[in-house]
């Protein structure tokens, strides 16, 4: 456990890891998405009450898992920044915070889109869409305050801040539909537990949501090291590459 | 070094405790307001402030609905299955909207207790069925809507 910990402090090991395992997610995530799309979309039954809009379940629910998903991953990142100052973590978190933003925009966007035929309105200030909104905007300000600072260092202790304190938020969004009154409905998809929905209609789900979160770390990983060159574009390692023309650049 | 670490993961982790503590109070003490709508029940105490723009919601209560075949305007009672709610609404209903689903009215409570809506948002819950299935549970005795305010019933004894 601990060499591995002492592995992640170097981003050359990533660095070749990274390229080994990426192929395979990119592989894995499009695949499962192209599958859940057709499937979901074509295939699985509609829904009783709602028709066909129904449907926007399989766009709206893995973003929403991500949305969440991502951030504490980005959070998790800040911890071992900060605290065993791992520059790799640093890297990772700095990518991932525009997937998630952008995951929380569409997933706000697609909940707007099937808000208006089925509730009637396509945003409501309930405790739900707010702290999804409040997510929204945490996003913005750790892209922004990493931007907002001359120093790498500076912007990456003040992004990281930012996004463990910002947790906070998760358990909120989880938990508003079941502490509040809310106009959004409880959590339909579950690992475990009991399922609000028949199995032809989870199946083409649960293919979506694992194919969005290997996306995530497809993506995360190319972005990774990407940002791994940038910044350690004077290192030995990085040159040496260069020179031999490795795979991946 | 070690200590050192230590030292800076009880900083974050007093940060964010700190935060959380910071949070939840003021959720606590904005809990009456986080609440989307009052319920049937709340109103009838009197927890509700009257001829002022509120939300109410609850279950459109089976057997209720009247609607003015020359305009358009409805009448029907949301309930909590324990107090009642007389609304009275002229507009376009959402497409969900029916007896035995559950509502979210946007309006006033008038002096007289009824609740006069400006807006009537439909909710829906967390169960999805395929039309065949539905079919089915009706065939066999059973709607719906019961199957799902059982189970809303007996979550809510979970708790």
């Amino acid at each position: 456990m601990w060499a591995f910990i002492q592995k992640l402090r170097s981003p050359k090991w990533f660095y070749a890891i990274g390229g080994k395992c990426q192929p395979w997610f990119w592989a894995a995530a499009l695949g499962l998405i192209a599958l859940g799309s057709v499937w979901g979309l074509a295939f699985a039954p509609a829904d009783y009450q709602q028709g066909n809009s129904f449907r926007i379940i399989y766009v709206h629910v893995p973003t929403a898992f991500l949305a969440q998903s991502i951030f504490v991953s980005m959070a998790a990142c800040g911890l071992a920044f900060m605290v065993w100052k791992i520059k790799l973590a640093d890297m990772a978190a700095s990518v991932m915070a525009p997937i998630g933003a952008l995951m929380t925009f569409v997933a706000l966007y697609s909940g707007a889109v099937w808000g208006v035929p089925t509730w009637g309105t396509w945003w409501i200030w309930d405790a739900r869409l707010t702290s999804m909104l409040i997510l929204l905007f945490l996003y913005i300000g750790v892209i922004a305050l990493r931007r907002a600072f001359a120093s790498l260092e500076g912007g990456a202790r003040a992004a990281s801040v930012l996004a463990m304190v910002g947790v906070i938020n998760i358990p909120i969004i989880k938990y508003s539909v079941d502490w509040w009154y809310t106009l959004h409905q409880p959590a339909s998809f579950t690992i475990t537990g009991r399922a609000a929905m028949p199995m032809a209609m989870w199946a083409p789900l649960l293919v979506m949501v694992v194919g969005f979160y290997c996306f995530f770390i497809a993506l995360t990983l190319t972005r990774t090291r990407s940002e791994i060159l940038r910044r350690e574009g004077g290192k030995r390692w990085v040159r040496e590459l260069v020179e031999e023309g490795a795979d991946g650049l | 070094m070690r200590a050192k670490r230590k030292q800076r993961l009880l900083i974050v982790l007093g940060l964010v405790g700190l935060a959380a503590i910071a949070v939840g109070l003021t959720l606590y003490a904005l809990r009456a307001n986080i609440n989307l709508f009052f319920s049937p029940v709340q109103i009838a105490q009197g927890e509700a402030p009257i001829e002022r723009q509120i939300r109410a919601g609850g279950m459109v209560k089976v057997g209720t609905v009247e609607r003015d075949p020359t305009s358009l305007d409805i009448a029907f009672t949301v309930t909590d299955y324990v107090g009642d709610l007389e609304v009275y609404y002229s507009g376009i209903l959402p497409d969900l909207f029916r007896e035995g689903q559950g509502v979210v009215v946007v309006g006033e409570l008038q002096a007289d207790g009824r609740f006069r809506a400006d807006q009537v948002l439909a909710r829906h819950d967390e169960n999805y069925m395929p039309p065949e299935v539905a079919q089915a549970l009706e065939e066999a005795g059973y709607s719906p809507a019961d199957f799902q305010t059982q189970r809303g019933q007996s979550d809510a004894a979970d708790e």
